[in-house]
């Protein structure tokens, strides 16, 4: 049965099943187990990250496809989203409509972009990829009449999904209202793409797809069309992170070119995808997790040593709450020198 | 010679601002093992990738069957059933034994009595049936490679320098397993450096010398005759 839903991919590593079983807890049950705003809401961005993540994996980890266009397609989903609901008004029907509606325009702009561009050396899709993206996050902030501009855009979801919304009293402390419903369609929905992914790099397509990744002559050689397949993995790819930046948007009840459109995510996508482990898939949740709990509490976390070694030389500055982001790089450095192949590839070859 | 599967017709081939095949004419036999020998550099593993479609021949004709393929792309001929082995074996380190090889089975399922007799042929491929191809050693690559081809019938198989760097044991396993496949009426175009196993699988022989054909006839003839195997490998040797 497990094996089924993972479509045979399973984790090859006691340590590392149980750390993703630890995960799929966790995100399962947090506003059960960690209730709180920040908590509830560093859940739900790993739900979407993971599924980001993933579909990046699919280009980069199984297509030996560099892209910088990753967050122009999430952001393409998010947009979606958003516009739908403020010019649908606020329903599910405006929700599915602009989710669909993101996916299939990012669908078909990876379309565009991978025929013009992957015919030849890798390099150039990488670079075309950069530019397009570079040159719709200026189009978003200049269109601020459709788009919010560099304000962005907030947008009312269904009534359901809001917290104003009560199908009960408590359950274990915890308020049943429409937030928790928006939590579990967030989860839900990152659960199916993630395990639909899984599906993916595990059918005939995925295996292609590392064939061409590891030899593109000799896949050509044995009868498989790599533009068509680099084509599609693309498309698949793209709408996938449509999808999630849907979602995300869903969770957040808003949009704009910071959250969903900045390089800077583009860099954490390509942190997690290195950390966790590049063409592995479970390497998607094992560094959107890692990443994004650093990024949410390695400040409260050094904040906290910092006073507990207070008194002490030196220590207690170079773990200043302010310098998080250098033993963020640290954090980075050390793992990419001690897991070259990433955690999950680690834990697999032990 | 009548009715070959392929031939080549004044065949040119440029990479980048060098001129690598100058004019090749070329026929291979149906049902019958060809060899193109030639000292390193004379343009042999280029002549195999022209046909395959990895190299665009700038001038003169491909003809397999017939059917002219000289500008067709590279998966439309593998897929018109041109099985190739490439030099440098090119397996698919990260996947395993089985997915190599299911994914060299184009045209479907792998048959299962197709299977069997691979095999047969290269025993350490069962063993190491769902390990990763990239734990193999160097012999059992090359038999992954040679399989790979051999995982569904084809029309006509390119196959370069199968027994390069390997032990006299596995070179053996080699030449048995090709042995079989010419045995099965297989016609094949092989570049071998080896020649005595050159000599104990051709049927015919092609020799190259500066991206041209300048010797082709019986395996036999050239296997026996000491003069012209001196005549043809060290007229290349002098000149260059």
């Amino acid at each position: 049965m497990i094996k089924a839903v993972l479509s045979g991919d399973m984790p090859r590593s006691v340590v590392l099943a149980s750390i993703l079983g630890l995960i799929l807890f966790c995100l399962a049950l947090a506003p059960f187990l960690f209730p709180g705003v920040r908590t509830v809401d560093t859940a739900a961005r790993i739900c979407v990250f993971v599924v980001l993540v993933a579909s990046y994996d699919l280009l980069l980890g199984y297509g030996g496809i560099v892209s910088f266009a990753h967050t122009m397609f999430f952001g393409i989903g998010a947009y979606g989203v958003a516009l739908a609901s403020t010019h649908l008004g606020r329903g599910f029907d405006a929700l599915a409509g602009g989710a669909l509606a993101g996916a299939g325009v990012a669908a078909a702009l990876a379309f565009v972009i991978g025929l013009f561009s992957l015919r030849v050396r890798a390099i150039f899709f990488a670079m075309i990829t950069l530019a397009v993206a570079s040159a719709v996050a200026v189009l978003v902030s200049q269109l601020s009449g459709l788009t919010g501009g560099e304000d962005g855009l907030t947008f009312q979801t269904p009534r359901e999904l809001g917290p104003a919304f009560k199908f009960g009293d408590e359950l274990f402390g915890v308020k049943l209202n429409g937030k928790l419903l928006s939590y579990y369609l967030v989860f839900t929905g990152s659960l199916i793409l993630f395990l639909l992914m899984l599906r993916v790099v595990n059918s005939p397509f995925g295996r292609v797809l590392q064939a061409i990744r590891e030899n593109d002559f000799r896949a050509e050689a044995i009868g498989y069309r790599v533009v068509r397949y680099r084509v599609a993995a693309t498309c698949l790819s793209a709408a996938v992170a449509a999808l999630a930046g849907s979602l995300y948007a869903i969770w957040l009840r808003y949009v704009g070119p910071d959250t969903t459109l900045s390089m800077e995510i583009m860099i954490d996508i390509l942190l997690m995808v290195v950390i966790g482990g590049m063409g592995t898939m479970y390497g998607a949740v094992i560094g959107a997790t890692v990443l994004v709990l650093a990024q949410n509490y390695l400040q409260n976390l050094m904040g906290a040593a910092g006073s507990a070694i207070e008194g002490l030389p030196v220590l207690p500055q170079l773990l200043d709450a302010d310098r998080w982001l250098l033993w963020l790089g640290v954090l980075f450095i050390l793992s990419v020198y001690f897991f070259p192949t990433g955690i999950v590839g680690r834990l697999r070859r032990s | 010679m009548s009715d070959p599967i392929l031939r080549l017709e004044g065949v040119c081939t440029n990479i980048a601002q060098y001129h690598i095949l100058q004019g090749v004419e070329l026929e291979v036999p149906r049902g019958a093992v060809t060899m193109l020998l030639g000292r390193n550099g004379v343009g042999k593993t280029t002549t195999l990738r022209t046909i395959i479609g990895h190299w665009r021949a700038h001038k003169g004709r491909v003809l397999l069957d017939g059917q002219d393929i000289t500008h067709m792309p590279t998966p439309a001929i593998a897929r018109t059933g041109v099985g190739f082995v490439p030099e440098d074996m090119g397996i698919f380190a990260n996947l395993t034994v089985e997915e190599n090889m299911v994914l060299a089975a184009v045209s479907g399922p792998i048959d299962s009595a197709r299977l069997d007799w691979v095999f047969q042929a290269f025993p350490p491929l069962k063993t190491f049936w769902k390990s990763e191809a990239g734990n193999l050693s160097g012999g059992q690559k090359q038999m992954l490679s040679i399989a790979r081809a051999m995982v569904e019938e084809r029309r006509l198989y390119l196959i370069d320098e199968p027994t390069k760097g390997l032990a006299p044991a596995i070179v053996s396993t080699m030449a048995r397993a090709l042995r079989e496949l010419k045995a099965q009426g297989a016609s094949i175009l092989l570049v071998e450096q080896n020649f005595s196993v050159a000599r104990a699988l051709g049927d015919t022989a092609c020799v190259m010398d500066d991206g041209r054909i300048v010797w082709s006839g019986a395996m036999s003839e050239l296997a026996t005759d000491a003069g012209l195997q001196e005549r043809l490998m060290g007229l290349s040797m002098d000149a260059h």
